[in-house]
């Protein structure tokens, strides 16, 4: 990472913290109450820009790990490590707000006979499970494109997590965007694009601190060990 | 335990919030590690001796002539 890289983080953290500064404004203050949630509909804005989020991550991730696989370039495996950490941190964050938001709307917490959040579960758990191969694995070119290979693989649930919904028969977890376009008020929708926006670039600008950090300390080493 | 709708939105805000915040301090904590261990490879570099004084000293054992690298004389 260069020098001018490292040089723009503060100036792109003040961007996302007054992205959802502005966001968080929009969602809970400006966005009018919908009819039939009433105000647990604002959680909306919360859950749904982190649940894309997190498939952004993981798509992200596997494109990394395909470009490992194809270039045989190393610095792409720590991107794609770093990608799909971000997802699971969001996939987490997904999880905890949509259980939230289903005890405001349907009075449980959880309910298994919800095909997307099932699907959604067992994505966030193959993730996990990544970083159990990852650590099991002696730092390498192994690791790499072993790490990369299931990366690869978890890609394939994010389209049936994304599309169970409109699969199944499912009347639980509510659509809102249809073939006729989004089902909600032009101000909730700006509202919705805000906040989409603003979590999106958050996650752009961890995703960029934590592989600064993580190419620090590998950089660190190597002279520790040259020194030592 | 009975939750009222506006403090689930609450919770699912703070949620957030508090992962952010969590996440912010562990990367902090790393960052401070790096430098404690930028400084003690600092250290250890200065006691290590210099690259000039090993490289004069090695060129009074074996001057290279230009032109000529790798052959001592």
């Amino acid at each position: 990472m260069s020098a001018s890289s490292l040089r723009s983080l503060p100036g792109l953290a003040s961007l996302a913290a007054a992205a959802m500064g502005v966001a968080l404004v929009l969602a809970l203050v400006v966005a009018p109450e919908d009819a039939d949630q009433g105000i647990s509909q604002r959680i909306f804005y919360i859950h749904v820009p982190i649940a894309l989020t997190a498939y952004f991550c993981f798509g992200l991730g596997a494109f990394k790990a395909l470009l490992l696989l194809w270039r045989g370039d190393e610095r792409y495996d720590l991107e794609s490590y770093v990608a799909i950490h971000q997802g699971t941190i969001f996939g987490a964050l997904t999880l905890i707000t949509g259980a939230i938001w289903a005890r405001a709307s349907w009075g449980v917490w959880w309910t298994w006979s919800s095909n997307q959040l099932v699907l959604f579960l067992v994505l966030f758990l193959f993730y996990c499970a990544y970083f159990m191969l990852r650590y099991s694995l002696e730092e390498g070119p192994r690791r790499a494109r072993s790490s990369a290979v299931y990366a690869l693989f978890g890609v394939a649930l994010i389209p049936v997590s994304f599309l169970a919904i409109r699969l199944a028969d499912d009347f639980i977890h509510p659509t809102v965007f249809t073939r006729d376009g989004p089902q909600m008020s032009a101000t909730m929708f700006a509202t919705f694009c805000v906040c989409w926006f603003a979590v999106t670039f958050l996650a752009y600008v961890l995703y960029r601190v934590e592989l600064a950090g993580k190419r620090l300390d590998a950089d660190l080493r190597e002279l520790r060990e040259v020194l030592q | 335990m009975s939750l009222s709708q506006g403090e689930l939105v609450a919770m699912a805000y703070a949620v957030v919030f508090v992962f952010v915040l969590a996440y912010v301090a562990i990367i902090a904590a790393k960052l401070a590690r790096l430098q404690r261990e930028t400084t003690e490879l600092v250290e250890l570099a200065r006691k290590r001796p210099s690259t000039e004084s090993v490289i004069g000293r090695a060129a009074e054992y074996a001057p290279i002539v230009p032109g000529e690298q790798g052959r001592a004389r």
